[in-house]
C-alpha cells in the first residue's frame, strides 16, 4: 500500500487534534467504537435550528480515525444538518485527499458515521441510529 | 547441533518470492498462520491429480491409496507428539474445534454445577469461550490464573491458589500467542493431576516450533492446528488417550462415525473414527502429513534453537530504538520464550504501525490477537503489534522490521 494515507495533514491532526474535548450540555452526544481495532469515539454536538454550531470529540484510536475526526469536525462546524446528512465516503476521500482502501475504510469513516448517527438520534430520538454503515 | 540453513529453506516457500509494494515479502506473522513449502503444495496436488477418492471405502485402488495416505498422516502426527497410536489422534477443523469437542463431549459428561474449570489470562479466545459456554450451561465456575506483573509467565501464587480449588479440568496454552511465554506445563499438570484434574494443553503455538511430547507434558488432551505448522488450513488435531476417548460420547453424528445404523439406534465406530463424522478433510490430512515430514526433516530441536537466536537478535535490535516497547521480555530474557514479540511504539497506534510495515512489504499483525482479556485487562492496551518468527525467517527479515520501525518514527513526528 502506498503511504499517501499518512499525509502530513492527517498526522498533524492526529498529533495535534482540533476540537478535542467535551461540550457541556450538548444537544446530542453519541459514543461509537470499532471493536476490531479498538478505535473509540464520542461526538458532542451543539445544534441551533438547522445548524451544527459546535462539534467536539473525544476518543482513542489510530491516526486515520483520530486524524479524520479532527479534520471532519473542522469541516462540518457551522454547516446545516441536511448538508451533513448528505455526506458519505466520498466526502471523507476529498477531505483527506485519498482513498483509505478496504483495510482502513472503517477507521476513516468512524467519525462521520458517529456524527451522522448523533444527528439522526437528535432528530428521531432513536437510540440505535448509529449502526448504519456509510 | 548445526543451525538450519534459512536461505535454503526460503527456496522451498514459493510465496516468499512475492513482491509487495516494490519490496520482497517479509512474513513475520507465522503465529497467525504459517506459509506452505512446495513439498506440501505438491503433495496436495499429487493427491488431486493421482488418487483423489473418498477414504474408508477401499474397494478400488485409488481409494485404498487415499485411505493409506490419510492414515499415514495420522501415524506421523501421533509420532510427532509421541502419542501411543494413531487411534488417539482425531482430526478436527482446527485447534479451536478440538477444544470445543472436548468441552462439548467430555465437558458435557463430566462437569457439574459448582465445579471449577481453570484457565489463564493468557489464553487465546479459543481456550476461553468454549469453557465460558460450558460453565454457563452447567453452572460451573471458570477461574483465571493471573499473569505475573512483569508479563513473563503465569503468577505462581495465583496458580497455586486456583489449583487448590480442585478444578475438574485445567486448560492452558503451552505458548502464549501474544507474550511468547512457554508455560511449565509439565510442572502444572503434575500438580493438577495430584488434585484429580484433567489437563488440556493448547499446543497451537508450541507444536509448530519445538519438540512436543504429550506424555512428558502430562497432557490428557492436546490440541494443535495444521495451518500453523506449514500444513493446510481446516485441519486440526485432538489427542487424548484411548481410554479417555473410549469413554467420551461422540459429538457429531453421521457417516463414518458409526458401525451399524438401524431405524431406532446406531452403534459407534471405534476411535478415532467415532469422532470424525462425514467425509473427512482428506487433502488436508494428506497435506498435513507432508508438513510433518518437512518439519521432521529440519528437526524440531533445531527449529527451536533457530527461533531462539532470531528472537534474541530481534530484541537486541529493538532495544536500541527509543520509544519502542516489547512486552514480557524484561532484560531481554528469552529463556522460556517462543519466537513471538508483541510491541508498541509510543504515540503510534498498532494499526498504523502495521500499515507502515506493509508499505515496506513486512507483514505483521496488529490488534488484540484473539486474546482480549490479556491485551485489554492485563496489558491495558487497545491493541499491540506483533512479529512472530518461523524457520523461513532470518536476520535480514528482522532488519527489514527494524527499518519499518524507523520509518514509522519518521512519519509520526512526536515519537
Amino acid at each position: 500500500m502506498p503511504l499517501d494515507i499518512y499525509a502530513e495533514e492527517i498526522i498533524s491532526n492526529y498529533e495535534h487534534p482540533h476540537n478535542k474535548g467535551k461540550i457541556d450540555s450538548p444537544s446530542v452526544k453519541l459514543h461509537e467504537n470499532n471493536p476490531v481495532c479498538g478505535d473509540d469515539i464520542t461526538i458532542y454536538c451543539a445544534i441551533k435550528g438547522d445548524r451544527l454550531e459546535d462539534v467536539k470529540f473525544e476518543g482513542d484510536g489510530c491516526a486515520i480515525s483520530m486524524g479524520t475526526a479532527s479534520m471532519l469536525t473542522d469541516f462540518v462546524k457551522g454547516k446545516s444538518l441536511s448538508e451533513i446528512e448528505r455526506m458519505d465516503l466520498n466526502t471523507i476521500k476529498e477531505l483527506i485527499g485519498m482513498d483509505p482502501g478496504p483495510a482502513r475504510v472503517k477507521c476513516a469513516t468512524l467519525a462521520l458515521k458517529t456524527l451522522k448517527g448523533s444527528l439522526f438520534l437528535y432528530q428521531h430520538k432513536e437510540p440505535d441510529a448509529s449502526t448504519k454503515e456509510l | 547441533m548445526a543451525g538450519i540453513d534459512v536461505s535454503k529453506i526460503k527456496q522451498d516457500f514459493p510465496i516468499l518470492n512475492r513482491v509487495i509494494n516494490g519490496k520482497r515479502l517479509v512474513y513475520l506473522d507465522s503465529a497467525a498462520t504459517s506459509q506452505k513449502p512446495k513439498q506440501v503444495i505438491e503433495k496436495i496436488k499429487d493427491y488431486y491429480e493421482n488418487y483423489n477418492a473418498n477414504i474408508h471405502r477401499g474397494i478400488y485402488k485409488i481409494s485404498e491409496e487415499a485411505t493409506e495416505a490419510y492414515i499415514d498422516s495420522k501415524r506421523a502426527a501421533s509420532k510427532f507428539i509421541n502419542s501411543s497410536s494413531y487411534n488417539e489422534i482425531i482430526y478436527t477443523k482446527n485447534a479451536t474445534d478440538s477444544i470445543n469437542l472436548v468441552a462439548l463431549s467430555w465437558g458435557e459428561q463430566n462437569i457439574k454445577s459448582g465445579d471449577h474449570i481453570m484457565i489463564s489470562e493468557m489464553e487465546h479466545h479459543s481456550n476461553i469461550v468454549p469453557w465460558q459456554m460450558l460453565a454457563k450451561r452447567k453452572g460451573a465456575v471458570l477461574d483465571f490464573v493471573r499473569v505475573n506483573d512483569d508479563l513473563t509467565s503465569l503468577d505462581k501464587d495465583s496458580l497455586a491458589e486456583n489449583l487448590d480449588k480442585c478444578p475438574k479440568i485445567v486448560a492452558l496454552t503451552q505458548v502464549s500467542n501474544v507474550l511468547g511465554t512457554i508455560n511449565d506445563i509439565r510442572g502444572i499438570s503434575r500438580e493438577a493431576h495430584s488434585r484429580g484434574a484433567m489437563v488440556l494443553v493448547d499446543g497451537a503455538q508450541s507444536t509448530p516450533h519445538m519438540p512436543v511430547d504429550v506424555k512428558d507434558l502430562g497432557a490428557d488432551f492436546f490440541v494443535a492446528s495444521s495451518h500453523k505448522m506449514l500444513g493446510p488450513a481446516g485441519l486440526g488435531i485432538l489427542y487424548a488417550s484411548s481410554k479417555v476417548l473410549e469413554e467420551m460420547p461422540p459429538l457429531i453424528g453421521g457417516g463414518d462415525m458409526i458401525l451399524t445404523v438401524e431405524k431406532e439406534r446406531s452403534t459407534w465406530n471405534t476411535i478415532p473414527w467415532k469422532f470424525e463424522a462425514g467425509t473427512a478433510n482428506i487433502e488436508g490430512g494428506i497435506g498435513f502429513g507432508a508438513a510433518i515430514e518437512y518439519l521432521n526433516s529440519v528437526g524440531m530441536s533445531r527449529i527451536r534453537e533457530h527461533e531462539k537466536e532470531i528472537t534474541r537478535y530481534a530484541l537486541e535490535m529493538i532495544e536500541g530504538i527509543k520509544n519502542v516497547r516489547a512486552y514480557g521480555y524484561p532484560a531481554n530474557n528469552i529463556k522460556d520464550k517462543a519466537g513471538v514479540i508483541s510491541f508498541t511504539i509510543d504515540g503510534v497506534h498498532p494499526h498504523d504501525v502495521a500499515t507502515i510495515f506493509d508499505s515496506d512489504g513486512v507483514a505483521i499483525r496488529a490488534g488484540h490477537h484473539c486474546a482480549m482479556p490479556l491485551v485489554k485487562s492485563v496489558l491495558h492496551l487497545p491493541a499491540v503489534s506483533r512479529m512472530s518468527f518461523y524457520i523461513y525467517n532470518d536476520e535480514r527479515d528482522v532488519d527489514a522490521a527494524v527499518e519499518a520501525i524507523k520509518k514509522t518514527k519518521t512519519i509520526f513526528k512526536k515519537v
